[in-house]
């Protein structure tokens, strides 16, 4: 059979090509791009499915749901603080009778590599009682994309499937099968299955509820889940996703094997979790992520059964599982390792390529801000949330995407005088137009300055929807006056030009807006096609 | 059969590019390999590190336990002694000799490298001169690939035919500069 070197998330790309998808749509975000950039690849060599970047998350999902809608299959793709913005589709497309499949595949970032929290996305399935698919290999990765579609129209709902950093970004050996054909075009046989008015609704959510025990049934009967009880041992070890691959990396080296159930499916198949615990005395719960099937095990009420996990110390409460956490956790000792002697080695943080127009922007607004009183910085996430470190120190907040702009505006109704909020343009147009719509509104004395460096470069330079030119148009049709409105250029020879523009704007009280213009150093090479020079 | 390397250096540097040389040559030699990889933020010129596992079984985790690995192999000296505590006791250390200074508080050089002379099994590769030498200054993973090319589980001629794949379609001056300096890289390990 034909095999693939592929990441976790190329895995998943290839399985949903060959689940016969029509569609495929994502906004940029570590772990999960590489999904989409697959997609894009395969799309430009092969002529199809469909693949594109959208604005944010909630379009790409409405997007991926369109294409339900019409019959036909589709996938979207986010990082897991993703799905927080896409939350509003998907918890409400559990409640439509989906005809044509939908798998939303979402990657975790447990450890927070490159994310601002760590969120665990099993929650969000059982919030909206869809079940959920969590491979440990990018084998699984491939065959259980495959499957989550057959899964989804048999049961008329959405599907996550939930991948982790540390899978997403592995690669190996992948078999693959035949590919399946695209469905038919077909609206969906009754529609107003589609129309979640709330005389709809009562009767849709009903049928989800009731549709529990069949999901169930699915889950408790999936290959996906082993469990393999041993004569004689009292402890037993649930493992779910990766931390699978820890635990088989260490039970060699346990003297006795000890009974094992492995989950793969949610809902938590609930007969094996019970098979498992009539045999035990304690059971470890292994699980990258938070701890979802611990925290369901412990319930409320006292009970016989040892349950160890992250919530009773036995594995750290926060943080990524690694091979050495879970060693521990199994109580075999550390394996022997050099050090060295105490010597201590600097940290190497990232930080912004050499020449980067961010870095230019920075100078310019610390000589502007210098010397007033009250100000404020707000910012938002990109390369030049990379601001917050020395040598700029320049920035204050980074919450979430787009908060920077609705943050000044609230710090300024609350009586700074001289905010600013720093978003770039990926950022502005994912989440930003509309909390500059309020400002606009409200004329609220802030200055907004647009970072337009025409590229998503965190997640590894991802052209823009869209042209500079037309940010233009966007930011004076939200009614920003046209005298508080400015470009400017963020060439390192204008850092001072911009300075006095930006400390004209900030002292004026009412809304204002700069947008300062460069391309990304790594966007430049990019199309150039140069290598990737090193940062410094 | 198992064989564990660190791959580390900075974002940039091309940490992925020697990873890629020494699983191609894996593949070739139906080794089954996995390779975890870091991409995002700290590609911006921060620490960077690749786990590649080579095994003839089944490779279960995709990350290298702590204690395990069979070599260290470095673009960067201060990021290889990062990664000494991945090491097992008869494990190896390969790194760069090149300094790469983008943090104020670099530590003096020649302690690190001294630093990294003392362990119990390693090497220091002058891979800018060797590549340099060689043709390219870019063709510093080349040489170090070609200097761990001592200690991989393969054949040499399965690492070259690699750098064949990777470069051929370079252009014939790019795949010459390579070869060489991947011999270069190989002649300096001691
Ligand atoms: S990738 Fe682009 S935006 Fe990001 S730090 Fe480098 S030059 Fe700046």
């Amino acid at each position: 059979m034909p095999q693939r070197i592929l990441l976790g998330d190329e895995a998943v790309a290839l399985g949903a090509v060959h689940a016969g998808i029509s569609t495929a749509y994502a906004y940029p975000g570590t772990p999960s791009t590489e999904i989409l950039e697959y997609l894009l690849d395969h799309h430009e060599r092969q002529g199809g499915p469909h693949a594109a970047w959208c604005a944010n998350e909630k379009t790409a999902y409405e997007e991926a749901l369109g294409t339900c809608f019409a019959g036909r299959r589709s996938i979207v793709c986010m990082k897991h603080v993703g799905l927080n913005v896409a939350a509003d589709p998907f918890v409400n497309s559990a409640l439509v009778s989906m005809h044509g499949g939908l798998v939303v595949a979402v990657a975790d970032d447990p450890g927070m590599h490159s994310s601002q929290n760590e969120q665990d996305s099993r929650w969000y399935a059982d919030f909206a009682r869809v079940p959920c698919l969590e491979p440990a290999t990018q084998q699984e990765a491939y065959d259980m994309t495959r499957e989550a579609y057959d899964v989804s129209e048999r049961f008329g709902v959405p599907v996550m499937l939930r991948l982790v950093t540390r899978l997403s970004h592995s690669r190996t050996n992948v078999i693959v099968g035949e590919p399946r054909g695209e469905n038919e075009l077909h609206k969906a046989p009754k529609a107003d299955t589609w129309v979640l008015l709330p005389g709809n609704a009562r009767r849709q959510w009903s049928s989800l509820v009731a549709r529990q025990k069949d999901i169930l049934a699915w889950s408790e009967a999936s290959r996906w889940n082993l469990l393999n009880l041993r004569p004689g041992r009292r402890l037993g070890v649930i493992t779910t996703g990766i931390a699978r691959n820890y635990y088989r990396e260490n039970a060699r080296a346990m003297k006795d094997e000890p009974s094992h159930l492995h989950i793969g499916t949610y809902p938590i198949p609930e007969a094996q979790v019970r098979a498992l615990a009539a045999h035990c005395d304690e059971i470890l719960v292994l699980e990258d992520g938070y701890p979802y099937v611990e925290r369901m095990m412990r319930g409320l009420l006292p009970q016989k059964l040892r349950i160890m996990g992250r919530m009773s110390g036995e594995l750290p409460p926060t943080g990524e599982l690694s091979p050495e956490i879970v060693r521990a956790a199994l109580g075999l000792p550390a394996l022997p390792v050099l050090d060295l002697d105490g010597m201590l080695l600097p940290n190497r943080p990232p930080q912004l390529c050499q020449g980067c127009p961010h870095g230019h922007s920075y100078s310019s607004l610390k000589e502007a801000l210098e010397g007033m009183n009250a100000t404020m910085v707000t910012a938002d996430i990109g390369c030049y949330t990379l601001g917050a470190l020395p040598p700029y120190s320049s920035i204050e907040s980074c919450v979430c995407m787009g908060a920077s702009i609705g943050m000044a505006k609230g710090a300024a109704e609350a009586g700074f005088e001289n905010v600013v909020a720093v978003i770039g343009d990926g950022t502005f147009l994912h989440s930003g137009t509309a909390s500059l719509a309020d400002a606009a509104a409200a004329d609220t004395p802030m200055t907004v300055l647009i970072l337009d460096n025409q590229a998503t470069a965190m997640t590894g330079v991802q052209d823009p929807l869209i042209a500079s030119s037309r940010l233009q148009a966007i930011v004076l049709g939200l009614g920003v006056k046209p005298e508080h409105f400015i470009i400017v250029d963020a060439h390192p020879r204008k850092v001072h030009e911009t300075a006095e523009v930006l400390k004209r704007e900030i002292l004026h009280r009412g809304l204002s807006v700069v947008i300062a213009v460069r391309e990304c150093k790594q966007a430049t090479r990019k199309h150039a096609r140069i290598p990737e020079a090193v940062a410094s | 059969m198992k064989y564990d390397i660190v791959l580390c250096g900075v974002g940039g540097q091309g940490v992925l590019s020697m990873a890629a040389l020494i699983g191609r040559a894996a593949v070739v030699e139906g080794l089954n390999a996995k390779q975890s990889e870091v991409h995002g933020m700290a590609q911006r010129g921060g620490a960077v590190q690749a786990h590649l596992r080579l095994s003839d079984e089944v490779i279960e985790s995709d990350l290298i336990p702590r204690g395990a690995a069979d070599l260290v192999l470095s673009l960067e000296p201060v990021e290889a002694l990062r990664y000494v505590s991945w090491l097992c006791p008869t494990g190896t250390l390969v790194s760069s000799a090149n300094a790469l200074v983008n943090i104020p508080n670099y530590p003096d050089t020649e302690g690190i490298l001294a630093r990294i002379r003392a362990l119990p099994h390693s090497c220091v590769i002058e891979a800018e001169r060797l590549a340099d030498e060689a043709g390219d200054l870019l063709a510093v993973n080349t040489v170090m690939v070609g200097a761990a090319s001592r200690l991989l589980p393969m054949k040499h001629e399965s690492l070259e035919h690699s750098v064949h794949q990777t470069f051929s379609r370079k252009g014939e001056r790019v795949l010459h500069v390579n070869l060489a300096a991947f011999a270069s890289g190989r002649k300096a390990f001691q």
